[in-house]
């Protein structure tokens, strides 16, 4: 694996990483996304369909809480989850929790972790972790990490320290059951950074961690609501600031556009895309331009389209789902509102995506009123395809030096 | 026009049936249906769509899978999202993107089975909608309106249908009465040229009903006729006694639908628990998938002059011996000349 940086831009890394997968001849791009999935599928998505997506990211995200439990299953299929999941041609990034489903916190131990599946409860040491990523085979895992230092409202300093710890103790353990594995030598350890909101700790964290052979960095602990993300910022740079530059830093929890947007200035290069599911799962539409340099014809219908959205937005609507209770942003229209109900226009005017190539927003109205399963599918093309367009149009706003523009334009979108 | 016309027959109904090939043995054959949205091969099973949409396979998946045809149902689009904005959306297949066939169903019978405060008179069905609670009457020159706005392909009559367990004079009733619905909805459809009305034959389980029923309406000129009121819980004995009277006794050149068979409720959702909703469409389209290819394997066969031999393959692989086949299917088969081992 090598990441070459084409260009550092206040503080954004734009780039490649080289040289992943079995074979070593795939290529990311950062800044850039990882699929997201649950239970090895992205959501409401056959194969089929989900390859009618342009832009499909090159490397998968899993989560160790759907997989666990199936991992005698696994282990005796023995050709490892990417075959298994039907995405044998995928990347494979595989993480210990769902970001959309947080678990309930107090059952990290100084031996084990803990994930939670349909199931039920799966408690792992760092040896019976490893034995499930043998039978998972993917190609980046996270380590076992110690997760829960930013749980609890407030974050003590000998949690943070406890944090950091346990996670440095995990990863040294884990890499020396890897060097006795010849099955995991193909796969990389993604070392995670803990430390709650404590800067001492998170700085021994990224120091320490930065000291062994993992292939890349989990920055964890930076989600919660926007709030607790702005207060974190300062503490993400600092971070970065200790890590090495040729090593991919990932972060978890972070999905909406304008917070991608804070982490990318502060040194982070690859994202969740749980962003999207959250919006289809409360029956709304990616909607954000990120047209950072539209023609002027369009700036003005797109700024009729705007102005009416931003104003009906300030009433915020929270939809109550059975998977987020996240309230909807101003980042997306709910499809469920009546005004939809004789609108014959495509979700967004342009989108080259399936759904609103074929279908208009009326249509997706009287699948989410009728409660039929064809409105998570079609919303979940789009929801992605738009969202991968995001991370497209940073690339190339980076590249031109227009970062500001586009950087202005969400802003702007955002309430 | 609704099909090709044939030259001779201006005044009556087009024949949107042609026969490719029938089995010497039995009764079955292959054909074609000509229909404005494009030919559809038979003998075929129609995906049912209920609400605009096939659960949660796309469009482009049915097309790809071959589905030249599928069913809406009238009930459930009439209320949601009414007949007003699919006309406006350029009909059910400008509201769905659905470029091949529709079939529409009356109505009737999901109100009747459906809405508990249903009450049937000559007038028609009489219901309180579940959603706002107004009262409604299902005419049948209303189900016709309804299916003239959503423009499918095939549309049916209004028809009055009871179960077919029931017994007694309410049998009879509801057969005359469903040739009485036949003439008006003749008399109502808008759109002759582009859908074709279906009769649709009643008298339950009783031989004698069910004969005066197929005498009448064959007497009109309609463009197919579909068999109904059986799959209601009726024994397979009964039903495809019915059935064979039915096939009897229908004009040759006309396509026969046979109403209720094979019904999308056949997919168990409920036994898969992943939280991931995409493991319920593999099914589907699995499902539709192997229902598409038995017809048309059926139909080849049909087309190869080895149907009867087709049949005993299928039954041996379904059954393992011969003699593990149900009896009524046996029967079934014998009655039109096929035996099985």
């Amino acid at each position: 694996m090598k990441l070459s940086l084409t260009k550092v831009v206040n503080g954004c890394r734009l780039g490649k990483i080289k040289n992943l997968g079995k074979t070593g001849d795939r290529t990311m791009d950062i800044p850039g996304c990882l699929l997201y999935t649950k239970t090895g599928s992205a959501p409401h998505l056959t194969h089929h369909m989900l390859h009618k997506i342009h832009g499909v990211p090159a490397m998968a995200q899993l989560t160790l809480s759907s997989l666990a439990e199936h991992h005698e299953v696994l282990a005796e299929y023995k050709e490892g989850v990417g075959k298994f999941i039907g995405m044998p041609e995928s990347l494979l990034y595989c993480s210990l929790h769902d970001p959309v489903s947080p678990c309930p916190a107090g059952y990290v131990t100084n031996k084990s972790v803990s994930v939670w599946g349909v199931g039920g409860r799966v408690e792992m040491t760092a040896s019976k972790f490893m034995a499930i990523q043998q039978a998972l085979q993917p190609d980046w895992f996270q380590c076992l990490s110690d997760g829960e230092a930013t749980c609890d409202e407030t974050t003590s300093i000998k949690r943070a320290r406890k944090s950091v710890d346990r996670s440095l103790l995990f990863l040294d353990n884990c890499l020396k059951l890897q060097e006795e594995s010849e099955v995991l030598q193909r796969s990389m350890i993604i070392g995670v950074i803990e430390g709650g909101d404590v800067m001492e700790e998170r700085l021994r964290s990224a120091r320490e961690t930065a000291k062994r052979p993992v292939g890349g960095f989990l920055l964890d602990g930076f989600q919660g609501t926007p709030a607790t993300l702005e207060t974190r910022l300062h503490l993400l740079s600092s971070v970065t600031a200790e890590l090495p530059e040729h090593k991919p830093r990932l972060i978890c929890g972070v999905s909406q556009p304008d917070e991608v947007l804070e982490c990318i200035e502060r040194g982070v290069d690859l994202f969740e895309s749980f962003f999207p599911y959250q919006a289809t799962e409360r029956g709304c539409a990616l909607t954000f331009s990120f047209d950072y340099q539209p023609n002027p014809e369009e700036t003005l219908l797109q700024q009729n389209g705007t102005q009416e959205e931003v104003k009906y937005v300030d009433q915020t609507k929270k939809s109550k789902t059975t998977s987020c209770n996240q309230e909807m942003t101003s980042f997306e229209i709910n499809l469920k509102e009546k005004k939809y109900q004789e609108d014959f226009d495509p979700l967004v005017r342009g989108c080259p995506c399936y759904c609103c190539k074929n279908h208009t927003r009326a249509y997706i109205h009287h699948l989410l009123v009728t409660n039929e399963l064809l409105a998570g599918v079609l919303l979940m093309m789009h929801n992605f395809e738009h969202y991968f367009g995001f991370f497209q149009a940073i690339r190339e706003a980076l590249k031109s030096d227009r970062l500001a523009q586009l950087k202005e334009l969400i802003h702007r979108q955002a309430s | 026009m609704a099909a090709v016309a044939s030259p001779t027959s201006l005044e009556s109904a087009p024949r949107i049936m042609r026969l490719v090939a029938e089995c010497s043995r039995s009764r079955a054959r292959a054909g074609e249906l000509r229909l404005p949205h494009g030919p559809v091969a038979t003998p075929v099973f129609m995906p049912v769509g209920t609400q605009a949409t096939m659960k949660g396979i796309t469009a482009e998946q049915l097309d790809a899978l071959g589905c030249r045809i599928c069913l809406g149902n009238t009930y459930h689009l009439g209320l949601r999202p009414g007949p007003e904005l699919i006309q406006k959306a350029r009909g059910l297949h400008g509201f769905m993107n659905w470029p091949h066939n529709l079939l529409t169903d009356s109505g009737g019978f999901q109100m009747v089975s459906l809405v508990s405060l249903s009450e049937v008179t000559e007038e028609g069905v009489r219901f309180r909608s579940p959603y706002d609670g107004d009262e409604t009457l299902l005419s049948p020159e209303r189900s016709v309106e309804i299916q003239n706005a959503l423009g499918s392909d095939i549309i049916m009559q209004l028809d009055d249908v009871v179960s077919s367990t029931m017994t007694g004079p309410r049998v009879e009733e509801a057969m005359y009465r469903s040739i009485r619905w036949l003439d008006r909805c003749i008399a109502a459809h808008q759109r002759p040229d582009k859908q074709n009305l279906f009769a649709i034959i009643q008298g339950g389980l009783d031989a004698d009903l069910r004969a005066t029923c197929l005498k009448e309406m064959t007497k009109r000129d309609v463009p197919g006729f579909a068999i109904g009121g059986l799959s209601g819980g009726e024994s397979k004995g009964q039903f495809w006694r019915m059935v064979a009277l039915s096939t009897s006794r229908l004009p040759k050149d006309k396509p026969r639908y046979l109403m209720g068979v094979g019904h999308s409720r056949a997919f168990l959702h409920t036994l898969l628990h992943s939280d991931n909703t995409a493991a319920l469409h593999h099914l589907t389209v699995h499902n539709i998938a192997y229902q598409l290819r038995l017809m048309s394997a059926v139909r080849t066969s049909i087309v190869e002059k080895r149907f009867p031999d087709f049949v005993r393959d299928f039954m041996g692989t379904m059954y393992g011996d011969p003699t593990l086949c149900p009896s009524w299917a046996t029967e079934a088969l014998a009655s039109v000349g096929i035996t099985l081992g």
